[in-house]
């Protein structure tokens, strides 16, 4: 990285340098880094086969790129890198790695050598998963029993690096719980915190209660696999539908490890260029730690069509519609925080608001899925993709977009391009909702996942859809060119705090001194009080 | 930061560095002793068949005490803060959720009987 | 940077460290072990989901695989552990009062009791083994399992993998405890310093913990 030049502030990327002193890290600034270029370079593995996929599904009949059985492989592919590799480490290993001291007055988190082990665990079962995935598998990222222990031998391996992947993840979320108990800064009290910590709490709390479950799950599928014992297989007396249970009672809890800080980001942008404090604070808070639990009641809703008993289904149909709600009370919360504020639209304000008409979408059709008799319909159909494609990248990647901008000046002390940062914007947003918002339509007329082909009467819908991949690719592409380029080589210097926030992390220089404050902050006020007067300065 | 609240058990002094609660020595060789004897009580109890799913619930029931006493005393949970017993028993909580979930499903399928 | 080597003024002190002060590292780290032991029990709950499920699928063909198993061996193996966990948390005192040789005579005592249970442990797998029950074997081996079906197999397929990986945990449990002995054996506890025993001997406790479900559930009831 720079070295110090002269006159150049000591900051934490220049205090030290060399390779080594990234690699043996302790600062959460820079693990946070290293966890960025790792989980971007993985997007854009799995984002290049989801082109692949979609360059396939272009036109009706096989296009000559994959054979059937390839195209198994990619979807399986795609799926389990971007899962497991970028999107469940995601914001919580970048910005909560980076944030989170910042914005509670630490000097670091309270485990920093746990922190680095996380990170080369990370790596570890990340490098696991590609050598896994070099074998053809074809089960697609839920594995389910019984196909899983009948086919190839790389679910073995790529089960195990799940499973190491889930210890990385285990271990964030444990550092970061006792970090925001134990560090907080003197006048910092739980109701000071700002949104975004609350959120990172709550995915933290869902990270170390719901990941062992996942853990031993995986665990028996690879002891079945490889020693033949009875636990799925209904032959030798087991139940296949017990691999599911087990399987989404971390698998849903993992989706709100994936959004809610995204949820918590929003929540820090939107206040910030609406020079509003934040409408309904209490309500934000509350319903974050509200999606945390609620969450765990709900996993056999992915199980509908599985055999699960009527009985349960409906009970799990009736609790999935609860807990929409908390996520409502949210975007009604944004929505409210905007009314009659003092918009400024910079590219993280227009990521923000982006998301909330994304969200809106994801969530309703969510609730179509919730309900018994219409999953019966949907389950296994596009409808489901463009669902969980609208929640997953339109809600929890723009939302690390969004954040990536918002705090990039504070990360490298620099200004991105604004004009391509606006660029990317717009084809990302257009191309976005042009792949995904097809694809309901695919799936309410019946169109299947995971299918390599279809009858060419959904091939205008297909083709559209593929149109919005690769312009969404190039949005994303140009976004990651800009914010690289400009870190690594840029040369406009950041003020401490261009957007004029409020919140503890925009009090310090940009970047950060390696111990983050010169002096420990002590917290008199909330983060939100835009437009109001001041009550006493944070020091 | 943080504080522990003082059991009746609780013994130690206040002057110089404390870390943690220090409970009185005897204290430990009580609660082995109440552990060895719940371990008889395990065994003879189950000889006895309460019919259906008692047998499993009085197991579970005694097994409970016994992880009780190693939970409050061996580790100290009488003597710790909130969060620590929230977290320790919230486990708990969602095992039941998931075992739970498991059975209104099997149970209450319902199977064709072949045509 | 964090590091974990005492100060030369306080050589049973706590380390130093930049970020935060001693008693708030104590917490921290008597915290972070708990939430550790929750994901260790959520762990083995998924087994304990399991075996609840196909008890209740399979209940003759458990009760009688159960009684395959020797009740005395598995009685036993919890005594050990009751006692190991008893000289655990003597330890955890011993340094509270910063009596270091007690502290290695407890910790040593604690492992031996752990390197008991393995033993026993040992001698029952082998029992199984020979007797052809590990569940792979299961219409293969001896004539006295030959009438034994898939779901008999279920029952040993649950009770290999619970208590394999709960020793497992014990090995691991000896690995950690021989770490803190080998800190007790440079002196290196005191009341102002024995994070490490109170971890290492909540992790242990833990493992005397799940054992004393195991031990009904796999022995007794079936």
């Amino acid at each position: 990285m720079s070295t110090a030049v002269a006159g150049e502030k000591k900051n934490y990327l220049n205090e030290h340098t060399g390779i080594w002193s990234w690699l043996y890290t302790l600062d959460h600034k820079r693990i946070g880094i290293m966890y960025t270029v790792s989980l971007f370079f993985f997007f854009i593995v799995a984002g290049c086969l989801a082109l692949v996929m979609r360059y396939e599904l272009a036109r009706s009949g096989p296009s000559g790129l994959l054979t059937p059985e390839q195209y198994n492989q990619a979807f399986t592919l795609h799926g389990a890198i971007m899962v497991f590799l970028f999107i469940v480490p995601g914001i919580p290993a970048t910005l909560g790695n980076f944030l989170l001291p910042l914005m509670i007055g630490a000097k670091d988190v309270v485990f920093p050598r746990l922190n680095l082990f996380s990170y080369y665990i990370y790596l570890i079962g990340a490098i696991m998963a590609l050598v896994a995935l070099l074998s053809p598998i074809d089960t697609g990222w839920t594995f389910y029993a019984p196909y899983s222990i009948q086919t190839s031998q790389g679910v073995v391996l790529m089960t195990a690096a799940a499973f190491v992947l889930g210890f990385s993840s285990i271990l964030t979320g444990l550092n970061f719980i006792v970090t925001i108990h134990k560090l907080r800064a003197p006048g910092m009290t739980w109701m000071r915190l700002p949104v975004f910590v609350w959120a990172i709490y709550a995915t933290a709390a869902i990270q170390v209660l719901a990941t062992p479950v996942v853990g031993i799950n995986l665990l028996l599928l690879i002891i079945e696999k490889t020693f033949g014992i009875g636990i799925f297989d209904p032959k030798l007396g087991g139940d296949p539908v017990l691999f599911q249970h087990l399987f989404w009672f971390y698998s849903h809890p993992v989706v709100y490890i994936m959004i809610l800080p995204a949820f918590g980001i929003i929540g820090e942008i939107i206040p910030v260029f609406s020079r509003k404090p934040l409408f309904g604070y209490k309500a934000v808070v509350i319903s974050s730690m509200a999606i945390a639990l609620v969450g765990f009641f709900v996993w056999a809703h992915h199980m509908f069509t599985s055999g699960i008993s009527d009985f349960s289904a409906m009970i799990f149909s009736v609790i999935t519609f609860g807990v929409a709600i908390p996520t409502a009370v949210k975007v009604f919360n944004w929505v409210s925080t905007m009314y009659k504020g003092s918009i400024r639209l910079d590219t993280p304000m227009l990521y923000a608001i982006a998301f909330v008409f994304i969200f809106m979408v994801a969530g309703t059709t969510g609730i179509y899925l919730a309900a018994l008799g219409v999953d019966i319909f949907y389950h296994d159909t596009y409808f489901v993709v463009a669902h969980f494609h609208y929640t997953m990248q339109g809600g929890a990647v723009i939302g690390l977009i969004a954040g990536l901008h918002f705090w990039f000046p504070k990360i490298t002390g620099k200004m991105y391009n604004e004009t391509f940062a606006r660029i990317a914007f717009v084809l990302v947003f257009v191309g976005f909702n042009l792949t995904f918002l097809p694809q309901f339509v695919l799936g309410m007329n019946g169109m299947p996942r995971r299918y390599f082909d279809y009858p060419p009467e959904f091939e205008p819908w297909h083709f559209a859809s593929t149109i919005g991949a690769f312009m969404n690719g190039l949005g994303y592409t140009t976004a990651i060119l800009n914010l690289g380029l400009v870190a690594l080589f840029g040369k406009k210097k950041a003020p401490a705090n261009p957007y004029e926030s409020l919140s503890l992390e925009w009090q310090t220089q940009s970047p950060p001194i390696h111990d983050n404050f010169e002096k420990t902050p002590i917290i008199t006020d909330w983060t939100y009080g835009y437009g109001q007067p001041v009550k006493t300065a944070h020091h | 930061m943080s504080h522990h609240e003082h059991g009746p058990d609780c013994t130690h002094d206040h002057h110089g560095d404390h870390m943690g609660h220090i409970m009185p020595g005897h204290i430990y060789r009580n609660i082995l002793i109440a552990l060895l004897f719940l371990t008889v009580v395990t065994v003879g109890v189950a000889q006895i068949h309460f019919g259906g799913v008692w047998n499993i619930i009085v197991a579970m029931f005694v097994a409970s005490i016994k992880a009780g006493l190693v939970a409050m005393y061996f580790m100290h949970l009488k003597f710790e803060d909130k969060f620590t017993w929230i977290y320790a028993f919230i486990p708990l909580f969602l095992l039941f959720l998931l075992i739970g979930g498991v059975f209104i499903d099997n149970p209450f399928r319902i199977i064709p009987s072949p045509q | 940077m964090g590091h974990s080597t005492a100060e030369l003024s306080d050589p049973q002190g706590p380390p130093h460290v930049h970020h935060m002060d001693a008693k708030t590292a104590y917490e921290s780290a008597k915290f972070g072990m708990w939430l550790f032991l929750a994901t260790e029990i959520l762990l083995f709950g998924g087994l304990f989901c399991a075996f609840a499920l196909f008890r209740w699928m399979h209940l003759d063909e458990f009760h009688a695989a159960s009684k395959h198993l020797n009740v005395w061996m598995g009685g036993t193996n919890t005594v050990v552990l009751l006692i190991s966990s008893y000289f655990a948390a003597m330890a955890v005192d011993a340094a509270q009062h910063g009596d270091n040789a007690k502290v290695r005579r407890n910790i040593l005592i604690t492992i031996g009791c752990a390197a008991i249970f393995l033993v026993i442990k040992y001698f029952e797998y082998s029992e199984k083994i020979h007797h052809g029950y590990l569940p792979w074997m299961f219409d293969k081996y001896s004539p006295e399992v030959a009438h034994l079906n898939e779901k008999y197999s279920v029952f040993f397929a649950l009770y290999f993998c619970m208590t394999g990986l709960h020793g497992l945990h014990v090995l691991i449990g000896m690995a950690l405890l021989g770490w803190v002995y080998s800190l007790a054996k440079k002196d290196r506890f005191s009341g102002r310093y024995y994070t490490p025993v109170e971890v290492g001997a909540l992790y242990w406790h833990l493992v005397d913990l799940i054992w004393i479900y195991l031990f009904p559930l796999l022995y007794l009831v079936g």
